[in-house]
């Protein structure tokens, strides 16, 4: 019966390092791939907006020099998608520079890369809009059109497994990929063994993050996966830690609306029937998943745009009535911000005024009855197109608490505390504007492999 | 401040409490039990409910839009949709991994 096994180091690679113990005690079972996600939403929309990395690159160099070195080793091909956090062009290419200066260190023998580039300009995303393909909301977001297109500056398109299980085909035996399903990474090798669809995401799905799905928790740490047709061997390799039926299946429906279903462009995998038995006493055993095609293969697109300038200032409060009549300080403060700045809608400026020591953390979602706090403090942000006016605004924003007119102030020399009398300029506020489907006419029409001759013996004598 | 009765709450009976995003646009809670008797004590007692969590949030019963027993897991499982895409300006918890505190003291008789 055809056998796939996969080494898992960590399920964000670059974010914080992975740990190498664990990593080579799973390269001693001698893995067929060594596979992990570089990407997420989770850090917010700046780094996609921006183009930017949201991980040192010191710490995404140390991630794949672990994991090249152990794959030539071991002569078996490494994956790594959503490269950079973000999987756009810019990451891909890091990393294709990042694997050719490990292989010229280490004087790695040739071996064959493949780079899959899966950016899309939001000029192309326009002229598909204007051809009649729509472009449909996720999770209750409207349709787009050109209003928030305009919006965003920088385009993914998500993919599943096919660009990657064609570069494999092609001999690959590094694949950079940009902005892929968790899961992909690892359905790409399975579904190249004649498996089904059904086994490969969800064999991807449980493995995406690494040790989370093994307690007690622990990050960085590798998993081993041993997988054959509706039969998922999921291993902890730390030795304090162990797979279990109820980690597994905690972990199936992390991070996720519907513990049931994972959305690749091809379909998706229905985990509503799926087992979890525990087979001695580091290894849970999965199985029971079905894969429905979708009659339309539909891409995924994650865009982003920048808002405006940010500015931050931090204020404190200690006078209890000024805390008690916070929220009369804050209307006064925005009224004068108004009568100088105009209305923030017609004017384009924002501010936030976040009370921690209140409700900082979960705004009006906080059920707690209202009590006093003997001290508070005052994040100001501000948002305006300009930078310079921005400063201004946000300035004024914090300087209006410390000179607030309410009728009891006793304390006339200062109603506020300033942490220091500055403006912190923030980074760029970014939205995700795009959160949408596309249908297209084959899985991998989006994205464009090619492929990189590596070869780091002949770079470093060179 | 209501009568404190000495009924176990969620932070008794679940070991795990979390909340995190899922995508951009919700944030998902996740209460899992090791024991299997303390899950289905909190899933027969109907302690959390879709218009429950909404009255706990303070949020209008359409934004939650997700309310799953998971049985595998031992877990009870419920989404929201956010007030606005996660990261966007004026936003307070970017991973949404700090929203779950209410669950703690829901009482479960």
């Amino acid at each position: 019966m055809t056998e796939i096994t996969i080494l898992c180091p960590t399920g964000h690679l670059g974010f914080t390092p992975l740990e190498k113990d664990s990593f080579l005690a799973g390269c001693e079972l001698k893995p067929d791939f060594i596979i992990a996600d570089s990407g997420s939403c989770d850090i917010g929309p700046y780094p996609l907006g921006a183009d930017g990395q949201a991980s040192p690159s010191a710490w995404q160099r140390h991630d794949l020099e672990v994991m090249l070195l152990a794959a030539r080793r071991l002569g078996v091909p490494m994956i790594i998608g959503s490269a950079s956090d973000t999987g756009t062009d810019r990451g891909v290419a890091q990393y294709v520079a990042l694997i050719e200066e490990i292989a010229a260190e280490h004087g790695l023998a040739p071996f064959r890369m493949a780079a899959i580039e899966s950016e899309i300009t939001p000029a192309d995303l326009r002229a598909r809009l204007a051809a009649g393909t729509p472009v449909t909301g996720l999770d209750g977001r409207p349709e787009a059109d050109d209003a928030l297109l305009a919006r965003t500056d920088r385009v993914v398109a998500v993919m599943d497994a096919e660009p990657i299980a064609s570069a494999l085909k092609q001999g690959a035996d590094v694949v950079i990929a940009g902005r892929a399903s968790d899961c992909a990474l690892f359905a790409a090798p399975i579904l190249n063994a004649g498996m089904t669809p059904a086994t490969a995401y969800y064999a991807g799905k449980l493995m995406e993050c690494a040790s989370f799905c093994c307690e007690p928790f622990m990050g960085k740490e590798s998993i081993f996966g041993r997988i054959r047709e509706d039969d998922i061997r999921v291993t902890a390799m730390h030795p304090g830690q162990c797979c279990t039926p109820a980690s597994l299946a905690s972990h199936a429906m992390y991070e996720r609306r519907d513990p049931f279903r994972e959305y690749v462009v091809s379909g998706y995998v229905d985990m509503s029937e799926c087992r979890y038995e525990q087979m001695g006493e580091k290894t849970t055993r999965a199985s029971g998943a079905r894969f429905v095609p979708s009659a339309t293969p539909m891409v995924k697109l994650e865009g982003a745009g920048k808002v405006g300038e940010r500015r931050l200032a931090v204020v404190g409060m200690r006078d209890p009535y000024m805390i008690q009549n916070i929220d009369k300080a804050i209307g006064w403060a925005r009224a004068r911000l108004a009568e100088r700045f105009g209305a923030p809608e017609e004017a384009g400026w924002q501010v936030f005024y976040h009370l921690y020591g209140r409700d900082g953390v979960m705004g009006a979602m906080d059920p707690t009855a209202p009590t006093q706090p003997h001290e508070i403090g005052v994040v100001v942000e501000t948002l305006c197109q300009d930078g310079k006016r921005g400063e201004e605004i946000c300035a004024l924003a914090a300087r209006n608490l410390f000179y607030a007119r309410l009728p009891e102030v006793k304390g006339t020399a200062g109603a506020a505390a300033l942490m220091s009398d500055e403006v912190l300029i923030g980074k760029p506020g970014y939205e995700w504007t795009l959160n949408h489907v596309m249908p297209v006419k084959e899985a991998g029409e989006m994205f464009r492999t090619r492929f990189v001759a590596v070869d780091g013996a002949a770079r470093r004598a060179a | 401040m209501m009568e404190r009765r000495n009924m176990p709450t969620l932070r008794d009976l679940a070991s795990t409490i979390r909340s995190k995003n899922a995508g951009v646009d919700h944030i998902t809670f996740d209460i899992i039990f090791k024991e299997r008797a303390n899950f289905e004590k909190v899933r027969d007692a109907k302690v959390l409910s879709p218009s429950i969590v909404a009255v706990l949030l303070r949020i209008p019963p359409e934004r939650v839009t997700d309310f799953v027993v998971f049985e595998p897991a031992n877990a009870i499982k419920f989404t929201i949709r956010r007030e606005r895409p996660s990261g966007s300006p004026g936003e307070r918890d970017v991973f949404g991994s700090q929203q779950y505190a209410p669950l703690f003291d829901v009482e479960v008789p």
